[in-house]
């Protein structure tokens, strides 16, 4: 077949252009540098978190805490500067913070064998639970305004906020890492049949204890630009935070089943969601319309690929008999 | 019979653009700019309290000439008001009212908005006292320390003095009700010393709906599991109250409830004896207010200073003047108490 296989990544991309091409003529207020800004601002978080996810989820696991894990890492950060440790260093905590988190659901589903969907709902209580044992009832605000400043503002001279650097460098290492690497290759074999890649010599356990990990270093990085954004750390920040990057990573493409995805379409879904909102809300349409679209996108991301695969298998059929 | 009728014309014509008739025009108030973009935005669209308050500053839109819209989040989390703090910039207008989700998460989205020329007023829920000059004044009800008190008051009536008292608050991190349970503690130990907090201490006896129907019920029901014999719950939050009074009569509780509660809500459980008084400010005032309060800032007549005054009303003889206090807040007045002598009048008001 010399045709170009459409698969829902190329979908995603091309509906990415087109949102923005008919945006821009839909409302006035969209196609300029300040609101481009701050669509990116918005889904900076998201864009982090859904790289280490989509590994994640290629490799048949889930992680349903990394929203109080952003929590928890924010809460550290400000439980920190609150009693006095250099800003600098709070950050640093913060990371680690998240790293743990990681660690805690990647051993609970390695060592003791437990269903991460299981395990991740319970960690998400738990975590979030430690944020108001940390801060109580007072949230952390007058945090060094030189930090916070990278949340707010844009690079010199361009549009783009600090937070895209963040998101080129992890998206090109999440790239590289997915699609040419032997990491990558291994995550798609423990997705696809996790018995024939433990005999074929992958270390599976320790594969999904390090992308655990890393997927909680990142929902903690997360947990910083969090922090920076809204220049405070709140008991009760990134709510729902886990439901919206899982979301968006299964509108970029990947399977919740495992074995299937790519990393750029799920960036281009991260970004996508976040233009729609955007042009959807400057248009005036109501914040529960924008609910019903959003949730009608994933359902579309999840029935348009069956049924291509479906009359795909369908024609194979017929030209076999 | 020519010439007369040209004059007569003539006279009618004159006379008639003496009194305007020409073309009825909006209504504007003198000393405020016509015409203003205002965006009404509340901690959350679907909650029935910031019905009215938008009730009440659509109608202070209407009588200085303002375009007004009425928009914000479904929840009440501060990230989403964000977005919405950046739709008021993009679409440039001019004033933002505003009742702040989260004290400190939508600051340096307000601080942009400031830097773009919007003018600011928080109304019912103010920003962190650090942070009072990302807007002009906040206008809120009555001192916290009179709400607070106040609501311990209604609760001590309905327990004849005595028992464990329970609090259903909104969110954790809500100025508003933090610093009103914050006032509730010390007055019950001093003025009711047979009463006493189901956890102790009042901080130890707070639960949070997170003014969500749903979690408020959860938590009503917790409070009841966890402490069987408390006497009264204060639910400083209209959903909460609410809440509590639905789960109280379909679970057949005998403890007391109070609270902040909106009279057309809480009216069927007044009416039948389930709950024996709430209380509560106008917030179609809190909102009427705030709109004049900002659309005088916007024309320069108001600073905001401490100690600086505006007015609110269309005309001389209905307008009330009101004065900026410390850190920026004007106050309306009294809390105003609803039971069953009043509340047939109230409940079709708001």
């Amino acid at each position: 077949m010399k045709r170009i296989n459409f698969t829902w990544d190329k979908g995603i991309l091309v509906l990415l252009v087109l949102t923005i091409f008919v945006g821009s003529f839909i409302t006035p207020y969209f196609a300029n540098a300040s609101n481009m800004s701050f669509v990116i601002q918005d889904i900076g978080e998201f864009m982090l978190m859904s790289i280490p996810v989509t590994f994640l989820i290629i490799a048949g696991e889930i992680d349903l805490s990394i929203g109080s894990t952003v929590c928890l890492s924010s809460a550290s950060i400000g439980y920190s500067y609150r009693h006095g440790i250099p800003f600098w260093f709070c950050i640093i905590i913060g990371l680690v913070v998240g790293l743990l988190c990681g660690l805690i659901n990647g051993l609970l589903v390695t060592k003791f064998g437990l269903q991460s969907l299981a395990v991740t709902i319970g960690t998400l209580a738990l975590f979030r639970g430690l944020c108001y044992v940390l801060l109580g009832n007072q949230p952390v605000n007058q945090l060094p305004s030189s930090y916070t400043n990278l949340g707010s503002n844009a690079i010199p001279h361009t549009f783009f906020p600090y937070v895209s650097i963040l998101i080129l460098i992890f998206g090109a290492i999440g790239w590289f890492t997915l699609h040419y690497s032997r990491i990558g290759r291994w995550t798609f074999a423990i997705g696809i049949n996790v018995e024939a890649a433990k005999f074929s010599g992958i270390p599976v356990a320790r594969m999904k204890l390090a992308l655990f990990m890393i997927t909680g270093l990142m929902a903690g990085l997360a947990g910083v630009v969090y922090t920076f954004r809204f220049a405070s750390a709140s008991p009760d920040g990134a709510t729902g935070y886990e439901l919206s990057v899982i979301a968006s990573v299964l509108f970029g493409g990947v399977s919740i089943a495992g074995g299937v995805g790519t990393i750029w379409g799920v960036m281009a879904a991260v970004l996508e969601l976040g233009v729609i909102r955007s042009v959807l809300q400057l248009s005036n349409v109501s914040a529960n319309t924008l609910l019903v679209v959003s949730g009608g996108l994933l359902l579309l991301s999840v029935a348009v690929p069956r049924a291509i695969e479906i009359s795909r298998n369908r024609r194979k059929l017929v030209s076999k008999s | 019979m020519q010439k007369r009728l040209t004059r007569v014309a003539i006279a009618v014509l004159a006379v008639s653009a003496l009194v305007g008739v020409t073309a009825p025009s909006n209504a504007g108030v003198k000393g405020i700019k016509g015409g203003l973009k205002i965006a009404i935005m509340p901690k959350a669209v679907n909650i029935g309290y910031f019905t009215a308050w938008d009730k009440g500053a659509t109608n202070a839109c209407k009588e200085i000439g303002a375009r007004c819209t009425y928009l914000g989040p479904t929840q009440a989390t501060g990230a989403a008001q964000v977005q919405f703090i950046n739709q008021v910039i993009q679409q440039k207008y001019n004033v933002l009212v505003i009742s702040a989700a989260d004290q400190n998460a939508i600051v340096p989205a307000l601080n942009k908005a400031k830097a773009a020329g919007i003018t600011i007023v928080t109304s019912d829920a103010d920003v962190d006292p650090t942070a009072s000059a990302s807007r002009v004044t906040s206008i809120l009800p009555a001192a916290s320390a009179r709400i607070g008190t106040a609501e311990v008051d209604w609760i001590a009536q309905a327990t004849g003095g005595k028992g464990s008292i329970a609090i259903l608050s909104a969110a954790a991190t809500a100025a508003n009700q933090n610093a009103w349970i914050a006032a509730m503690g010390p007055y019950l130990t001093s003025k009711y010393p047979n009463m006493s907090w189901v956890g102790g201490t009042v901080d130890k006896s707070v639960f949070y709906g997170n003014d969500d129907a749903t979690t408020s019920t959860q938590q009503f029901d917790a409070i009841l599991a966890q402490y069987p014999k408390v006497a009264g719950i204060i639910s400083p939050t209209t959903v909460g109250v609410l809440a509590a009074a639905q789960e109280k009569k379909a679970k057949g509780a005998t403890v007391a409830v109070t609270g902040l509660g909106l009279p057309s809500q809480m009216a069927p459980y007044i009416e039948d004896g389930t709950i024996q008084k709430v209380g509560l400010w106008n917030p179609i005032d809190l909102g009427y207010v705030a709109v004049y309060a900002a659309a005088e800032a916007a024309s320069g007549t108001f600073s905001g200073a401490v100690g600086s005054t505006f007015y609110a009303g269309p005309t001389k003889k209905a307008q009330k003047t009101y004065t900026v206090t410390a850190g920026g807040i004007t106050y309306l007045g009294d809390p105003f108490t609803f039971d069953k002598s009043n509340i047939a009048v109230f409940k079709a008001i708001y």
